[in-house]
């Protein structure tokens, strides 16, 4: 004990004196956060359209003026020919074309369906999903004062749907209102322990081997485990302060509900960084220095963000893909976190997952100690 | 009483043969030299007596213990200096002895007397980063962390190496220091000038033992004359002087050419008439004593020969 607390006291010191860890501590978890979950999002915010009104009626330029009401589209231009209208969605002026056709108010007034066509930018799939589903419940919302069908005509895709006499209404639960912010905090302070946990923990063992100061300490009674926890602590309590403080800038800075146990959150947290950390360690016995140990980490850690369910759902992955995040620690962490957080989730819901991460962490650690033991002789 | 003690240890990395079929004997209170050129063995031979290293072949007790079953009793014992400079660079001169004091679960002041000579000199900068000290200091530092737990052997690798001479020269009067303290110490150098510091040395190279013995013996144990002959083109003097029939060894050596002939006796006019045909005027020749370079050299040439 007095030795890994002589350890602790010289890691403490080299880190506080280490110029760059101050800003990493205190700096990233704040531009993570504010940055990551403003800027990331997909919300639909002003997308310009152009404009083929055929009718130049009171209807078209209701339906037009009911577009531009909800804030979502800008209408950039209006044409009188197809053509030019479809050399602005090239050049990318425009994200969709809306076109009115001729008899549109006369049928609307005689009670008849009637269409309108829509030509959607699909190069990002998930704007041109968006577009479509909005412009249709707007189109929808407007039918239905008007009693009559109006279809929306895409192009790739010619759906006719009309307003039916059963309607089905949705309601959001856990994130009412669909903020994406709710959503995408909690992942967000996922993704920031691990990289503490993962990058600096790992690194740290194998600066000891890149300056040589390791072949000192190997001939020093110090034990394996003491220098590992040694190694290992420092971090840990880093990371764990960090969350405390994303936590808190999520719940007063964001207003993220917080409806299951911070003490969950944190004793799930707590085994989370021990696992991130033990695999920084195993990173750092296969290296001999932090360039490598860098690079390896890195290549883990963009595989683990973009399968781990924080911009992507896994349940849209392949199968094959989602078989794979089953390996994904961070996929993990993100559930239980989103669970907790937004749905009030306790351990009864999440303890499967907590187990499969305490199951891997003391493997990966037996590895990993076993491993130290052979490069170090 | 042998302190220390190899019986037949060899050890190869891949197809390296670093250390072969070496067996030696370090006695208490010896200050005993590995002397070798770069890659000879010296580290390999030092990383299995700090136990870092299990040995292929044969045996190694370091303390009366074995290195690979009881290395955990050998470690608190041993003072090791790597070397690399290997201590904390971002921790002052002070925190790196309190931090190494520590983990030997001891304190500064508890051994103070045995390293005040060397880090007396140090604590004028104690509040320096070690990572600021200059050459010769910081291998100061690094010997002062080396015996703050009062080791029973200090184990020194090339601690010399890319130390300015006045520093070695102080640096060597310390060694001696300490052997006063009764502490063995087992150094390696690639410099034979150091060599004639210890009390015994081991003559490596090719990771075998040449010869074991004291300075002295070694040294008398080159039985031809030799002499250093000089000219201001070193160059044309050593071919010069390969070229010529008696010739038995032609090493440079600094600003002399050492020589030795085939010959009882070296007819200098003869030599010189030989050399001044290869147009090399002013030549000066003078007899010299030979040192353990010299022994080396010699050896070398035998080994190589066989």
């Amino acid at each position: 004990m007095r030795i890994i607390r002589f350890l602790l006291q010289k890691e403490f010191l080299q880190i506080f004196r280490n110029k760059a860890m101050l800003p990493i501590i205190f700096v990233i978890p704040v531009v993570q956060l504010l940055v990551l979950s403003f800027a990331a999002t997909y919300e639909l915010k002003e997308a310009k359209f152009a404009l083929i009104d055929r009718d130049q009626s009171i209807a078209s330029r209701e339906l037009v003026s009911k577009l531009q009401a909800t804030g979502y589209f800008i209408l950039q231009s209006e044409f009188t020919s197809e053509v030019e209208a479809k050399i602005q969605l090239e050049k990318g002026e425009v994200s969709f074309i809306v076109e009115i056709p001729r008899d549109f108010q006369q049928l609307l007034s005689n009670n008849k369906a009637t269409s309108i066509q829509l030509v959607i930018d699909a190069v990002d799939g998930s704007v041109a999903n968006l577009i479509n589903s909005y412009v249709n419940s707007i189109v929808r919302d407007y039918s239905a004062t008007k009693a009559v069908n109006i279809n929306v005509a895409g192009l790739q895709n010619i759906e006719q749907f009309s307003v039916k006499k059963i309607s089905t209404q949705a309601i959001n639960w856990y994130n009412p209102n669909l903020d994406y912010i709710t959503y995408m905090v909690p992942g967000i302070l996922v993704i920031l322990v691990s990289m503490i946990g993962l990058f600096l923990s790992g690194m740290n063992i194998v600066r000891e081997r890149e300056i040589g100061t390791i072949e000192q300490l190997n001939v020093t009674p110090i034990t394996k485990f003491q220098f590992m926890v040694g190694k290992l602590v420092p971090f840990w309590m880093i990371g764990m302060f960090d969350l405390l403080l994303g936590l808190a800038l999520a719940r007063f800075g964001f207003q993220i509900p917080f409806l299951g146990s911070l003490t969950t959150i944190l004793i799930i947290a707590g085994i989370y960084l021990v696992l991130i950390q033990v695999l920084g360690l195993f990173i750092s016995t296969i290296t001999d220095t932090q360039q490598q140990a860098m690079f390896i980490a890195w290549f883990i850690m963009v595989v683990f963000i973009l399968m781990g369910g924080l911009f992507t759902p896994i349940e849209s992955m392949p199968m094959w893909a989602q078989k794979l995040t089953l390996a994904n620690p961070i996929a993990y962490f993100i559930k239980i976190m989103r669970m907790v957080l937004l749905k009030g989730a306790g351990w009864k819901e999440v303890y499967e997952m907590v187990l499969i991460i305490s199951v891997v962490a003391a493997g990966l650690l037996a590895v990993s100690v076993n491993r130290y033991k052979k490069t170090s002789g | 009483m042998s302190l220390v003690s190899l019986n037949n240890v060899s050890k190869s990395f891949d197809k390296v043969q670093a250390v072969s079929n070496v067996t030696l004997q370090v006695n208490a209170g010896e200050l005993y030299g590995f002397i070798g050129p770069d890659g000879a063995g010296k580290t390999t031979l030092f990383r299995m007596l700090t136990t870092l290293l299990v040995p292929d072949e044969g045996t190694c007790s370091v303390l009366g213990l074995d290195i690979v079953g009881e290395y955990k009793k050998i470690r608190p014992k041993l003072g090791y200096m790597p070397g690399r400079f290997s201590l904390y660079q971002d921790l002052t001169v002070e925190e790196n002895m309190q931090f190494f004091a520590s983990v030997f679960n001891t304190t500064i002041e508890e051994n103070y007397e045995l390293v005040k000579p060397i880090y007396s000199q140090l604590e004028p900068f104690k509040k320096r980063f070690a990572g600021n000290l200059s050459g010769g200091m910081k291998q100061k530092l690094a010997l002062s962390c080396a015996l703050i737990h009062k080791p029973d052997l200090l184990l020194l690798d090339e601690p010399t190496t890319g130390v300015d001479a006045v520093s070695r020269k102080e640096f060597w009067e310390m060694l001696a220091m300490l052997k006063q303290e009764g502490i063995t110490i087992i150094v390696s150098t690639p410099y034979m000038d150091e060599a004639e510091q210890c009390d015994r040395v081991a003559l490596i190279d090719n990771g075998q033992i040449m010869r074991i013995d004291s300075p002295k013996n070694v040294i008398s144990s080159f039985k031809d004359a030799l002499y250093g002959i000089k000219h201001s083109s070193k160059y044309s003097l050593i071919t010069a002087l390969r070229e010529y029939p008696y010739a038995k060894s032609v090493q440079p050596f600094g600003e002399f050419v050492h020589y030795t002939d085939q010959r009882d006796e070296l007819p200098l006019s003869e030599l010189l008439n030989f050399l001044k045909s290869k147009n090399l005027e002013d030549v000066e020749i003078e007899s010299i004593q030979p040192n353990i370079e010299d022994v080396f050299m010699e050896l070398m040439e035998e080994q190589n020969h066989e």
